[in-house]
């Protein structure tokens, strides 16, 4: 049997040669540094829940219709009534916060270890490509269940398009398709999410794991392995991806369709953070609701939205703070001057930076989710402002800190030497 | 960094809040007690499926409640649908309207979008009040469209809210019943707590075999877990 099937190998290998040679150079003889820890999981795991959303996303597309009359009801019916459809949906939406929360850590995990910096700039800048066009994805992906959240928080984000000065109100009519979010709305956005971005995002992967398996992977200690080869040319800290990180990989990425499975089988509104409660509400374009809160993985940049005062009436200023706010991540890079890459040896300056900026951002993400009552209301000595906006203001302003000042703090962080090797 | 990251799992997962600061109480339902959902589905279908539908619940689902197909037809649909069929109104979204000022919603997944805890309150918080259009209002939800419905079953009751917000304590709400119902209060908090319990049942027919099964797919992991581990031992044995 096993000669035959290797038989068949030569056969095809003779025939197609460059699937050995692609899975040699990805996989069997790309060596990757052997020092990986914990936060190196979230780069697989990106790419098996965004498999998990795809297969998912297709068993959903055969029930689901994107008609505003039945959409609402074509998710319950799902539920209900398609064999298993409530385990394929609940993936679906299970995976999406899952995708977010791996990303975000994946994310983190470049900040920790300089993973942006020279020479793997556009590893980053396609990565952050892709960060841009999940949101999207995700947004879109939203409307669909036709509830009060997906309605309403559609138009709210469709708004703020409308802000923009002079070309603002044509620009959200042309998104919409309508003057408010309607069918033609919900029929585009089905055609973006299922077709359209996620061709995008496949793209963007493929151009972010190629850049990076050109340039090598970095590590936890953040010293290029390249340099150190042995005798038949490989890198002496280096281990083929293939067994070595398949298995490592493998290992986890049970771990976390554990921990997916403990959300998805028990508690799959996670609390209303994941399936808001109020989406359990058909779409009503004449019933606003008094609370419209997005779904947490964009309540940071919606918290810096509302905490940005409007200027001349207009929203603007807010909606362009939010834009820069995602923006800014492209240019990392190069608003990095530390000299080496890995926390283990930058200085004090980073470290509190970066732990400043993590409270930061979780912070801005639990106001967002709240009204901006949520705190109550400051004395006399501030106006009577609601805390949480002031709370968001001070946030707002740490958030760009992290970034506009780091060129400052990173160029005069007292750094420890780094080793030759990697450590383990 | 891994304690920050168990404080964003811990992040304070709170209650939605009541309106009108009237307060919740906890509702005592059990999603595994049959006889209290076939109690609250003829609650439901005797009361409720009047005004409001259920159009996403098939009649012949309510099998979960341990009833056979005769049983429903015989003693849970009253119209002539169909056991296949959903439990639908003869009143429309529009006739709704014109009766209530606001057309009676679809109730399939209300228990998702409202809570148990909601629910339960709000049933239990009407009262008369000859200043609305219906006679009845909700201290729950104050100028609530819908009348008391299960009033013959609770009987009528005068609410008086003593203000205390001098002292910054929430107002005080009390009772007193001006004519008594079918049912005594513990008997009419019984059975508000079946309709709940079915509301909330209706709201995810699937709950209960989601759980069984997911206990099974997470031992199955596990083992897959221990599988996987040992493989990866295995390999890297020989990285130094």
């Amino acid at each position: 049997m096993a000669s035959r099937l290797m038989a068949l190998w030569d056969w095809f290998d003779a025939r197609m040669p460059s699937v050995g040679e692609e899975f040699r150079k990805h996989m069997s003889e790309y060596y990757a540094p052997k020092n990986f820890n914990f936060w190196y999981f979230f780069g697989a795991l990106s790419i098996l829940v965004l498999v998990i959303q795809i297969v998912s996303g297709i068993f959903l597309t055969m029930n689901y219709k994107p008609d505003a009359a039945l959409a609402f009801g074509s998710v319950e019916y799902i539920m209900r009534d398609v064999p298993g459809g409530w385990l394929i949906r609940y993936i679906h939406s299970t995976g999406a916060s899952a995708f977010f929360v791996v990303v975000y850590l994946h994310m983190f995990r470049g900040l920790l270890y300089g993973s942006y910096k020279a020479p793997r700039e556009l590893i980053w800048i396609f990565g952050v490509l892709i960060y841009l066009t999940l949101m999207g994805e995700a947004f879109m992906g939203y409307l669909l269940p036709w509830g009060q959240m997906s309605y309403w928080g559609a138009q709210v984000i469709v708004n703020l398009f409308s802000t923009i000065p002079l070309i603002g109100p044509d620009l959200a009519i042309w998104i919409r398709g309508d003057y408010v979010v309607g069918d033609a709305t919900l029929n585009r956005f089905f055609a973006l999410h299922v077709v359209a971005l996620p061709l995008v995002l496949l793209g963007l992967v493929a151009a972010h794991i190629l850049a990076l398996h050109d340039v090598g992977s970095n590590n936890p200690d953040g010293v290029e392995i390249k340099k150190v080869k042995g005798p038949d040319g490989h890198p002496l800290d280096g281990i083929p991806f293939h067994p070595y990180y398949t298995v490592k990989d493998l290992a986890g990425a049970v771990l976390f369709m554990a921990v997916f499975c403990v959300i998805l089988f028990f508690v799959p509104e996670m609390g209303g953070y994941f399936l808001e409660y109020n989406n359990f509400i058909p779409a009503d374009p004449l019933k606003t609701p008094a609370h419209i809160a997005p779904v947490w993985y964009f309540t940071p940049y919606y918290s810096v939205l509302r905490a940005v005062p409007p200027l001349f009436n207009s929203q603007f200023p807010g909606v362009l703070a939010m834009g820069i706010a995602t923006l800014i991540l492209f240019f990392l890079p190069w608003l990095d001057r530390g000299t080496v890459k890995s926390i283990r040896y930058r200085g004090g300056l980073y470290k509190s930076a970066l732990a400043i900026f993590v409270f930061t951002f979780l912070m801005l993400g639990y106001l967002g989710t709240e009204p901006v009552t949520v705190w109550g209301q400051a004395g006399a000595w501030l106006g009577n402002a609601d805390r949480a906006t002031v709370a968001a203001r001070i946030f707002t302003v740490l958030y760009f800190a992290f970034f506009f000042l780091m060129p400052w703090y990173t160029a005069r962080d007292k750094t420890r030497p780094v080793p030759e090797r990697v450590t383990m | 960094m891994r304690s920050l990251l168990l404080a964003v799992l811990l992040l304070p997962l709170q209650a939605l809040a009541a309106g009108g600061g009237y307060r919740l109480d906890r509702a005592p339902i059990d999603p595994t007690d049959l006889m209290s959902l076939q109690s609250g589905a003829r609650t439901f279908v005797n009361y409720c499926l009047n005004c409001h539908g259920a159009q996403f619940m098939r009649y012949n689902r309510l099998a979960d409640l341990g009833l056979t197909e005769a049983q429903i037809r015989d003693n849970l649909v009253f119209t002539d649908a169909k056991i296949g069929e959903t439990m639908r109104v003869a009143l429309g979204a529009k006739e709704g309207k014109a009766m209530f000022g606001v057309a009676p919603p679809d109730l399939t997944v209300i228990g998702r979008a409202r809570g148990a805890d909601w629910l339960y309150t709000y049933l239990r918080a009407f009262y008369r009040d000859p200043g609305s259009p219906t006679g009845w209002n909700n201290a729950l939800f104050p100028q609530v469209a819908m009348p008391h419905v299960l009033w013959t079953l609770q009987g009528e009751r005068r609410l008086k809210v003593v203000s205390r917000a001098a002292e910054h304590a929430p107002d005080e709400f009390q009772w007193s019943q001006i004519s008594p119902g079918e049912q005594n209060t513990v008997q009419y908090d019984a059975t508000v707590r079946d309709l709940v319990n079915f509301l909330v049942y209706m709201g995810e027919p699937v709950a209960s075999s989601r759980k069984r099964i997911g206990v099974v797919v997470l031992f199955a992991l596990g083992i897959l877990f221990i599988l996987a581990y040992a493989l990866k031992k295995e390999y890297w044995k020989d990285v130094k």
